[in-house]
């Protein structure tokens, strides 16, 4: 049904890293980056969703920005919400609820100095009552449980591990905007002989905690083709949930990106052999490992094998995370849309030093919560 | 930290202060689930009741924290644990003793708190280990 298709029309970053700008400032910079590609002006958005603004998120945005906007999300699914957004913007396009949706993000997470070791303990919730009394670092020991785990069913190693974040870091010296851009490269045993955070991870192990904003404009593919840039086709969302709780969490080393990668490959009609350059969600290196795995780019518990060649690395057979990844070039708290973002410059082709070359179709993978959220993404160029 | 009491789990933390574990059954189904709620994930049923738990059970998984978020209540290193219980189902809690690894098998202990009630706790078997 290609005259009822959906389209990325415009993506744009916000200044990243340490920028002493509020929410309001950074998704202001994010959003008019995105509108400007596509050739559109705020007053062009009849669709909004962002969300970890305030509990209005969307309606608050909508006022700060002066919309009046016809249909809104603001969905919390931790770092993949953007990815679920997609999929109910993709809906809300195609049923005629609006025309033009603006998905955006902004987080000064590092500059306020908001993030805690603890998490977010809301008062009444399963999570406070009979988790957060045992001292757990939320996300992270259920993140550093499932490594265990994997390490203990599959022969894992915290070596195959390092490696996510070795070729994260070689991406991200290909990019300007990267937090890490002129670091230089870190190796395995860096990785390993960095602190321990939490067994088995250490803190190259673990994402950056930086400010940073993005944004995605999606349209009917029909409208898009008359606008400034090559429009990328959103082909195919799939999204699952399976708890909240770390107790409750089905299985460690087996996540909801099965079910969200299966439903997205069969809307797409593609399978992983099909996808020229995956952007994976990784707060963690462990949780590139368990999506490869669970996306079916390799099978289970074959995890650290495939990424320990290398392949990952730019130049390799498999580029993956080519901005540099949440590991080296920005993580604001919630990174999916910047997922998003990369995914649709690796279509246009427009990634420079560190393009995947003649890439048509991209996956793009939001993980958010305790391993708790999934929302998968295929895109591909118009042909 | 002072854990809440919520309504559905009265009973669960009431049983606590004379150290006993307590694990949701429902009465439909015989499904056995922790955390204490409105009803069970399985069938959906409403009729539950509770059964004590052995306090055995094995490690699903662990991690030896190195950081703590309030280090003069929790202080680094300390090991965090998903436990299945013997019963089936699983909970979190510190794990103390050696041999902590995956799979390896634990007992139930409790961490008194201030109002009377006990935190449960695990603790590595010394026979095994």
């Amino acid at each position: 049904m290609p005259d009822r298709a959906v389209a990325a029309v415009g993506v744009g970053e916000s200044d990243l890293g340490v920028t002493g700008l509020s929410i309001y400032q950074l998704q202001t910079q994010a959003a008019r980056a995105a509108l400007g590609e596509a050739g559109l002006g705020f007053s062009d958005v009849d669709g909004l969703a962002t969300t970890a603004v305030e509990r209005f998120s969307a309606t608050a945005m909508a006022e700060y920005w002066g919309l009046l906007p016809a249909w809104v999300s603001s969905t919390m699914e931790g770092g993949s919400s953007f990815e679920f957004m997609v999929g109910a913007a993709v809906d809300a396009i195609r049923s005629g609820r609006c025309e033009v949706v603006l998905i955006s993000y902004g987080s000064n997470q590092r500059s306020a100095a908001s993030r805690r070791l603890g998490g977010v303990a809301e008062a009444h919730t399963p999570s406070t009552q009979y988790e957060a009394p045992y001292g757990v670092l939320s996300p992270l020991s259920l993140y550093a449980m499932a490594a265990q785990r994997h390490f203990h069913e599959y022969g894992t190693t915290g070596e195959q591990l390092a490696e996510i974040a070795v070729a994260a870091r070689e991406w991200a010296l290909l990019n300007p905007k990267a937090y890490r851009y002129g670091a230089g490269s870190i190796t395995v045993d860096d990785v390993m002989a960095s602190p321990m955070i939490s067994t088995p991870l250490h803190r190259l192990d673990c994402c950056l905690v930086v400010d940073g904003g993005g944004a995605v404009v999606l349209t009917s593919l029909n409208r898009a083709r008359d606008m400034p840039m090559p429009p990328v086709r959103v082909l195919g969302c799939g999204q699952s949930t399976t708890h909240i709780s770390m107790s409750q969490i089905p299985d460690l080393t087996r996540t909801g990106a099965v079910e969200a990668g299966a439903r997205a490959f069969a809307e797409a009609g593609v399978g992983p052999r099909d996808v020229d350059v995956v952007e994976l969600y990784d707060s963690f290196t462990i949780t590139v490992l368990l999506t490869l795995e669970a996306l079916g780019f390799c099978g289970r518990g074959e995890g650290g094998a495939f990424v320990a060649d290398g392949r990952t690395r730019p130049g390799g057979t498999f580029p993956m995370n080519t901005n540099g990844g949440g590991l080296s070039y920005c993580h604001p708290g919630m990174y999916g849309v910047l997922l998003l973002v990369e995914a649709v410059r690796q279509l246009r082709g427009e990634a420079g030093d560190r393009q995947a070359p003649g890439a048509e179709l991209a996956l793009a993978h939001g993980t958010g919560g305790l391993l708790s959220t999934h929302g998968t993404v295929i895109l591909g160029v118009d042909r | 930290m002072m854990p809440g009491v919520s309504p559905e789990a009265r009973q669960w933390w009431e049983a606590t202060r004379e150290r006993r574990l307590l694990v949701q059954r429902c009465g439909s189904c015989g499904h056995r689930q922790h955390y204490p709620r409105a009803l069970c994930v399985l069938c959906g049923g409403v009729d539950l009741g509770w059964v004590e738990a052995a306090g055995t059970g094995t490690i699903y998984s662990f991690t030896h924290s190195h950081r703590s978020p309030d280090p003069t209540t929790f202080e680094p290193p300390y090991t965090i644990a998903i436990v299945t219980l013997d019963e089936g189902p699983r909970i979190l809690a510190t794990v103390t003793g050696t041999g902590v690894r995956c799979d390896a098998p634990v007992r139930l202990a409790w961490t008194p708190l201030a109002d009377g009630r006990n935190l449960p706790v695990f603790e590595t078997d010394p026979e095994v280990n």
